[in-house]
């Protein structure tokens, strides 16, 4: 497997959705290549990193504020 | 973070839909709580497309307010929070569509890039990176590094990563094929990696321990 063809199935790998073959295809490259080792693990905490950090937060008082013109309007019929 | 309700089975209904079924039967108060189920979600969406605050208060209200009016058109075949986002998705192109004075905006713009199809950067990151940031210089972090990317990486990035819509749904949400929608995650992701990159990865180490780079001697 080349670096490229490794690359190409990256995301099959980290959403886990790859047959056991394949996975094995891809574990036999990573235990030779550290640049795909990288690559995968930095990808991972990319994710991750995304998941877990608030970026656009939504202030309570926005909320509520948002939160009563749209039940306002909807209870008026919009 | 939010995360998405596992699918229920056939015979199971989502409670959601006992929710719509109460708002459709006049009881507004079942509205208020999707509502207040949503919001959040349906927000951070309208921010990643608009990249604006006041345009993602807007599609907020405009969203919810839609969605109350055609709930009728709601079938139930997909879930309620999927069918809001496509929604959340379709008001916020229009709002900058609005801003942009008409011309057209698709989640198809800026897309010839090859930026980050091929990992150029392969240095590690260090253990815990975001741990050399504070919090708020990490989230403007974060914001940067995902306004830089392509709209039609971005929201597909922000749909199916961040909200964890399943692949399939987020191809319904855009209006995409399930193939395109996963060769533009598989883009974002690399291309967000890349740019990350910059803040952190390891630090060299210090002169005299480990293969650093050799000084120039001029010779």
């Amino acid at each position: 497997m080349t670096c490229t063809e490794f690359i190409a199935l990256l995301d099959d790998l980290i959403d886990d959705s790859v047959t056991e073959t394949m996975r094995a295809d891809l574990q036999a490259h990573l235990k030779g290549c550290e640049h795909c080792e990288v690559t995968l693990n930095t990808t991972r905490k990319t994710i991750q990193i995304y998941r877990s950090h608030e970026i656009y937060d939504l202030p309570s008082d926005l909320r509520e504020r948002l939160h009563a013109a749209i039940m306002a309007r909807c209870k008026r019929g919009c | 973070m939010s995360t998405i309700q596992s699918i229920a089975g056939e015979n199971e209904q989502h409670p959601d839909v006992a929710l719509v079924e109460r708002v459709r039967g006049g009881d507004v108060s079942a509205y208020d709580t999707l509502v207040r189920k949503y919001e959040r979600q349906v927000f951070r969406i309208a921010q990643h497309i608009t990249q604006n605050r006041e345009d993602a208060e807007d599609v907020v209200q405009d969203a919810f307010l839609k969605a109350y009016e055609k709930l009728d058109q709601f079938q139930g075949n997909s879930k309620f929070y999927t069918w809001l986002v496509r929604i959340a998705v379709n008001e916020s192109l229009m709002r900058l569509r609005k801003r942009r004075t008409g011309r057209m905006v698709s989640i198809d713009e800026d897309l010839e890039t090859e930026e980050g199809s091929v990992p150029r950067d392969l240095a590690d990151w260090a253990p815990d990176p975001e741990q050399n940031y504070t919090q708020s210089e990490l989230a403007e972090i974060l914001r940067k590094t995902i306004q830089g990317l392509p709209q039609g990486f971005r929201v597909v990035f922000a749909l199916r990563d961040v909200e964890g819509l399943s692949t399939e749904e987020t191809a319904e949400t855009l209006g995409l094929s399930v193939p395109a929608v996963k060769s533009r995650l598989l883009r974002a992701r690399l291309q967000l990696r890349e740019r990350l990159s910059r803040y952190f990865k390891r630090k060299a180490a210090p002169a005299g321990n480990g293969p650093a780079i050799a000084p120039q001697t001029g010779s």
